[in-house]
């Protein structure tokens, strides 16, 4: 069982365990949102003697906050006792287009040339973690939510604005793949 | 302790998203690559299960543990703050590789960078509290 466990898992049960979670949340009288709990850490350092967006009852998110601790600790527990060590699958066009940038093919889960803390302290490795981070926190408040607020809680619920924001949320995918990436490396 | 099954449900969320590889870099300039299923499948599968649960909790009228009734906001309607909002987001989901859960799943798999990812995106939440009023939404 531990070693069906430990290999990685086919993406039908990874989306039913997240549809799960989604569910979970709504039993708990919450909703499942990831990014919102920016939005509470700025409010909780005490943005909104400020700013009026963040002058809200942070301690009413709590519960959300406690979800990112969890999920913190779920990449332990998988990094730990869940995983093989082996390299992403990923298909062999990806591991060539991505050569041509020069990023080498997966040893783990995530690429040295912008993982590593040797890229992180070249120039260009911290500026795209934190400009990619900037990018996400600003936008992702400004449509009012990231992939699970939008495209799994919203279009779950039929959302048009979310189908909105997750044809977004591609154009600019595309755009950084296509475009910027080539330009960064 | 109340907030117990927050956590519980929140290491769920972190081992399948490290399980299927959601949290990597490479899957996600797989997807915008359109070189594999994967991806899509995973979101796929959630939303299509996501929409029959919110169907029948609807239909049925559940209640949650507490006994209230489950309610879904309706998203405001606009068209602006979702494609522009969405479109920035997106550039930063490719460049980073990661969205706002994932992020904090790969501090747990010892990724410590992802961390600088994490004070951008709080900087980028809070900027947008300062300039929303003169954005269009």
């Amino acid at each position: 069982m531990l070693e069906l466990l430990r290999q990685p898992w086919p993406w039908y049960t990874s989306g039913a365990v997240i549809a799960l979670v989604m569910v979970l949340l709504l039993f708990f009288g919450k909703s499942f949102g990831v990014s919102s709990n920016l939005r509470t850490i700025c409010a909780a350092c005490g943005a909104g003697k400020n700013v009026a967006f963040f002058d809200f009852n942070w301690r009413s998110q709590v519960w959300n906050l406690l979800f990112i601790v969890g999920a913190i600790l779920g990449g332990v527990i998988a990094s730990q006792f869940l995983s093989t060590g082996e390299a992403v699958q990923i298909s062999p066009a990806t591991i060539e287009d991505l050569n041509q940038l020069g990023i080498s093919a997966p040893a783990g889960m995530q690429p040295a040339e912008l993982f590593s803390l040797e890229a992180l302290f070249t120039v260009k490795g911290f500026l795209i973690l934190l400009l990619g981070g900037f990018a996400i926190g600003f936008g992702a408040r400004y449509a009012g939510g990231c992939t699970s607020g939008h495209a799994i809680s919203g279009l779950s619920n039929l959302q048009l604005p979310s189908l909105i924001a997750v044809v977004g949320f591609f154009i600019g995918g595309l755009f950084t793949t296509f475009v910027l990436l080539p330009l960064f490396f | 302790m109340k907030g117990l099954k927050f956590i519980l449900a929140g290491i769920l969320f972190g081992i399948v998203m490290s399980k299927s590889e959601a949290i990597s870099w490479f899957r996600i300039q797989e997807m915008f690559r359109f070189q594999s299923f994967h991806m899509y499948g995973i979101i796929g599968t959630a939303v299509v299960l996501g929409t029959l649960a919110t169907f029948l909790i609807k239909k049925y009228k559940l209640r949650d543990y507490q006994g209230n009734p489950i309610v879904f906001t309706p998203k405001e309607k606009a068209v602006s703050r979702y494609l522009i909002g969405g479109i920035i987001f997106g550039l930063g989901w490719a460049l980073t590789g990661a969205c706002p859960g994932p992020m904090f799943v790969n501090i747990g798999h010892g990724y410590w960078a992802i961390v600088l990812a994490i004070g951008g995106a709080i900087a980028g939440t809070y900027t947008y509290g300062v300039i929303k009023d003169r954005l269009p939404h």
